[in-house]
């Protein structure tokens, strides 16, 4: 990164991507991308990684842990399997 | 009903010993606390053990329960704080918690500058992308870690991940931030590699 603008620009680009920063700062964020290829690469690729983890699959709560789970708090009574 | 209120209502036949109600919360909660420890402690053993603690902690306290905050928010936070406990043990060899506290609004300039961004879909899908998704996140300085699984990757507001961590809103959003900064140098390294193979 190479010009002031970057540096002065970096911290507000989370919320430029989640559309929490205020049209003056979008604005200027914008400005300052059609000029410079390197914030470009860290706006698309800061993106590309939140995409990324939001598409991971989540990890599941096993069956055999959740039975675990019951018995532990002495509601083995109450455990229903999941079909 | 609204969420308050099913809270306060499961929370009341909870502190009147309704052990259904003990079973009705567990199905709706389990799950996400389940994921909050796995994510911080990146064991699954470990993550089972704090989810049992979880709720034998909340059963055990629920008189002090805080309504206007949320049965789910107090939950996650009394797992955060058992989350803690076990990540302060000596024998853990992560990034300090208090060495984050000195540069907290420190924003670290971007040293990964290859677009990566091109791959094909099915690149980013692989077992071994998808091991190094996690590696870079098990890499993260607790704080971070903690307030990106939340609020990234369940779906917290800014608001309740405050809430949970005990943190200011300020602190939530300066923190996701730098995770997010610190994640995408961590993929630039592997998959400018694939991208641009002499360059990297």
């Amino acid at each position: 990164m190479e010009h002031h603008d970057c540096r002065h620009l970096l911290g507000d680009l989370s919320e430029y991507l989640d559309g929490d920063a205020s049209a003056l700062v979008c604005a200027e964020i914008e400005r300052h991308l059609a000029d410079c290829a390197k914030c470009r690469v860290v706006v698309d690729t800061l993106r590309k990684t939140v995409l990324l983890y939001h598409d991971q699959p989540k990890p599941e709560f096993s069956e055999p842990a959740r039975a675990r789970l019951y018995r532990a708090l002495d509601l083995q009574n109450f455990f229903v399997p999941k079909s | 009903m609204s969420d308050h209120a099913t809270d306060q209502a499961l929370s009341e036949r909870i502190r009147a010993g309704d052990k259904s109600a003990c079973a009705e919360c567990i199905e709706i909660h389990s799950p996400a606390i389940y994921r909050l420890a796995l994510r911080m402690l990146g064991d699954e053993t470990e993550a089972e053990d704090v989810t049992q603690e979880t709720f034998l902690n909340a059963f055990k306290s629920i008189d002090s329960f805080e309504w206007r905050a949320g049965l789910q928010t107090w939950l996650h936070r009394i797992a955060y704080n058992n989350v803690l406990m076990r990540l302060r043990k000596p024998r853990r060899e992560t990034v300090s918690v208090e060495d984050l506290a000195e540069n907290e609004g420190l924003i670290e300039t971007p040293r990964q500058l290859l677009d990566w961004c091109c791959l094909p879909e099915a690149e980013y899908a692989t077992t071994e992308a998808r091991a190094e998704l996690a590696r870079a996140l098990n890499e993260l300085p607790e704080k971070l870690r903690a307030v990106f699984v939340l609020r990234d990757l369940e779906g917290h507001s800014t608001e309740e991940t405050a809430t949970i961590l005990a943190i200011s809103t300020v602190a939530v959003k300066t923190r996701l931030h730098r995770a997010r900064l610190a994640l995408r140098e961590q993929l630039a390294d592997y998959f400018s590699e694939m991208t641009h193979p002499q360059e990297s």
